[in-house]
């Protein structure tokens, strides 16, 4: 199922489809390593509800629900 | 033949420590990105060539977001060093390796160094690294920096490559579906004389704006790259600039992934995450972030730091200038000599030095924050309401640093990413309290709040993020409008602080504050004593508020008339020692202090004995005494400070508004707080 990478529950893990938003930002994501095809593991949402933690290729990333809503994953 | 040499690499992957290792310095190492704000160069100590090492900001791309990666992009494609240390992280090898696949476009002659293998070990990883150097076609060697293990043979293969030549390293992007329009560009770069081609065909792809200005192509060339560009978007149906990322991370998964074994299964826990599990908690991690930051200013101003600093103040204010005075006069030196060295120097310079132990411990604390890498985890956690403000939880790393000192802290604004948020951060970052100041409130606070004094203390820190904080929303609303920056951060593996380095780290900061007493303070002591005793005249006169900077102080005291400190407590005279001391500590925070040292000791109606503390009861109320405080909180650090904000704003205007709006926040602030004071009747006696 298409869900965007917000909705995985923490310990979920989806593969990701596609990498939405404007062009500095989803290039940025894509340097770090989020890519089409990658597996991506949520972590865990941070105390205050924002930013979320993401497990990407073997290492920790904290990326922002908003741009997280851009990245689609297939759970 | 001299060589120089450029450490590049992903930010945490333990450039710095290759660094000190290479060349024998002390540069400051921690875990967390944007340490090297700007690069370091050193003379490699390990080898009888001349070889200069050039340590280069972090960078995770050849494409820049922030200035500091700028610096390094800058370095590597504009200067071209003789070779490339491109300096990979074991544990963390994917990622890492994506701007290897970059860096080996730029045909410079490259070597990895495979770093922190102990790590890698101990997670029970392995990596085939012969046939990961056949795959990359340039050297690779296992190193592990922070023992200093395999940098020895490191140099020795970086000395056999072909240095300072041009080379053809192999392609990740080879066997692509834009191959061949890498293949058409390179070609029309080659034919119209243009350098380094495959390099710059490769940025024109991706549609890199600085790159096309530094080229500065013919139109008609400019035409036939875009038009190709346009056929292979068409083509592929795919914009270029996403595809070529994808491409390297395919390249890289399915070329070196068969090279790479991993003793965990991907996403098992490791040792770091358990311990993020509970310091990043959803419930708990605010309250271990508060319980940290309380503990930090225990040891540093609170009980901890006052055991540490008494016997050693009582030494320096009391015994030292009794000796010395006993000496002298022992010794017939004239009263104008006594008075240079014991009022000048010693009781300047000791009331300073009083407070070193208490520095020591703040950045001690603070460097052992950084070490262990819980810096991000506080950006993290702090992210949310940094949103808020209009900021990103990595400003709080430079405005964290701030409260060791402004001008570093100013430079590590670098780390973000829009100009917006650099302004933000530079304006704020005074509000900060600087280690400089807190000689001003230990001071205060011991002569007047002596119980409480670490209370009062912890009160004028949170005062100062309170007005931080107040001062984004307004700044946000009014001047510096526009959205928030978004927000992406690597939360590197938290690590055990070596003894070394920790120890290098808060010695490397001490030394700098021993030095700037030593050098700056020590003028300033024997500066403000000629002036104390000196007037416009040049002659000596026995009341200082007739001496020039009697005068200069009193000129400016009435200003702060309602802030409780312009006029002396009981008998309402002109104030004129405050001001003076407020005006030497834009030279230097730590200045104040022994401004008043020399002004109110030496007046002749103090008993040398009776110190400062005594002095300051007799002239200020509680009160007032607060207000001091908070002005002093809240006022331009420095002149360094400013300098540094001029450099990093790059722009008189805004750094004469920050000016500015410093002093007259100060002011305001100062103000409100007596006048509510005064109104509540509190602290008048």
């Amino acid at each position: 199922m298409m869900v965007s990478l917000k909705e995985l529950k923490p310990n979920e893990s989806g593969i990701i489809t596609s990498i939405g938003g404007t062009r500095p930002i989803r290039r940025r994501l894509m340097d770090m390593g989020i890519t089409p095809g990658a597996r991506i593991i949520m972590r865990k949402v941070a105390p205050l509800g924002d930013p979320i933690e993401i497990n990407i290729r073997g290492y920790e990333l904290s990326i922002r629900k908003a741009e997280a809503d851009q990245i689609t994953v297939e759970r | 033949m001299s060589y120089r040499f450029a450490l590049a690499g992903n930010p945490n992957s333990g450039k710095t420590t290759l660094f000190n290792s290479l060349t024998g310095n002390n540069a400051h190492v921690g875990n967390w990105p944007g340490v090297t704000v700007e690069r370091k160069e050193g003379k490699c100590k390990k080898t009888s060539e001349n070889i200069m090492i050039v340590d280069l900001p972090g960078i995770y791309s050849l494409s820049p977001y922030t200035p500091e990666e700028i610096v390094a992009r800058d370095f590597l494609t504009l200067d071209r060093p003789d070779a490339i240390i491109n300096i990979v992280d074991a544990t963390n090898i994917e990622r890492n390796l994506y701007l290897t696949t970059q860096l080996l476009e730029l045909g410079i002659p490259t070597i990895i160094a495979l770093n922190m293998m102990d790590e890698l070990e101990l997670r029970g990883d392995k990596i085939d690294i012969i046939n990961l150097e056949k795959q990359l076609g340039v050297p690779v060697v296992p190193i592990t920096a922070s023992k200093n293990q395999g940098i020895t043979e490191l140099l020795e293969k970086a000395l056999s490559l072909e240095l300072g030549h041009d080379l053809t390293h192999k392609n990740a992007l080879n066997n692509s579906k834009i191959c061949d329009t890498i293949q058409t560009i390179s070609d029309l770069l080659t034919a119209n004389g243009y350098s380094n081609t495959l390099y710059n065909a490769i940025k024109l792809m991706e549609k890199d704006e600085k790159i096309k200005d530094t080229l500065k192509l013919s139109p008609s060339l400019n035409l036939a790259v875009d038009k190709a560009v346009a056929q292979a978007e068409h083509q592929t149906g795919q914009e270029i600039e996403m595809m070529i990322a994808d491409l390297r991370y395919k390249y890289i998964t399915e070329s070196i992934s068969k090279f790479v074994q991993k003793g965990r299964k991907e996403g098992d826990l490791t040792f770091s995450d358990k311990i993020d599990k509970i310091v990043t908690h959803r419930i708990l991690g605010l309250p271990i972030f508060f319980l940290i930051m309380y503990l930090v200013f225990q040891v540093a101003v609170g009980t901890i730091g006052a055991w540490v600093v008494d016997p050693f103040s009582a030494f320096l204010t009391e015994t030292l200038p009794n000796v010395a005075t006993e000496f002298l006069t022992w010794a017939g030196a004239s009263e104008v000599t006594q008075g240079l060295v014991v009022g000048g120097i010693i009781t300047g310079l000791g009331n300073i030095l009083s407070f070193l132990p208490q520095i020591i411990l703040l950045f001690l604390c603070l460097s052992v924050l950084e070490d262990i890498g819980y810096m991000s985890r506080v950006a993290f956690v702090m992210d949310r309401l940094f949103q808020y403000f209009g900021l990103s939880g990595k400003a709080f790393v430079p405005l964290l640093m701030g409260y060791g000192c402004s001008v570093p802290a100013i430079m590590a604004t670098r780390t973000l990413e829009d100009e917006k948020s650099r302004r933000l951060a530079i304006t704020l970052m005074p509000f900060m309290s600087c280690s400089a100041r807190l000689p001003v409130y230990a001071v205060f606070a011991g002569s007047f709040f002596a119980a409480h004094q670490g209370l009062i203390v912890f009160s004028l820190y949170s005062l100062g993020i309170i007005v931080a904080m107040l001062s984004c929303l307004l700044l946000n609303k009014t001047v510096l409008k526009g959205d928030a920056a978004p927000f992406v951060m690597e939360l590197p593996p938290y690590r055990i602080p070596t003894l070394k380095a920790t120890t290098l780290h808060t010695w490397e900061k001490a030394k700098g504050y021993v030095i700037k007493v030593g050098t700056v303070l020590l003028t300033m002591s024997v500066a403000i004593w000629f002036l104390q005793t000196f007037n416009f005249s040049l002659q000596m006169v026995d009341d200082s508020s007739k001496s020039i900077f009697g005068v200069i102080g009193g000129a400016i005291s009435p200003i702060f008339a309602w802030n409780g400190f312009g006029y002396i407590k009981d008998t309402g005279a002109v104030h004129w020692q405050i001001g003076a001391a407020l005006l030497t500590g834009l030279i230097a925070k730590e200045a104040v202090v022994s401004t008043l040292g020399i002004l109110y000791i030496n007046q002749g109606t103090e008993e040398l004995t009776g110190a400062l503390s005594t002095a300051l009861q007799t002239h200020f109320t509680p009160l007032a005494a607060f207000s001091v405080m908070v002005f002093v909180l809240l006022y331009v650090p420095c002149f360094a400070a400013i300098a540094t904000a001029k450099k990093e704003l790059n722009s008189w205007k805004w750094t004469l508004f920050t000016i500015a709006y410093q002093c007259g926040t100060a002011w305001l602030i100062s103000m409100v707080v007596y006048q509510a004071g005064h109104f509540l009747g509190i602290g008048l006696a």
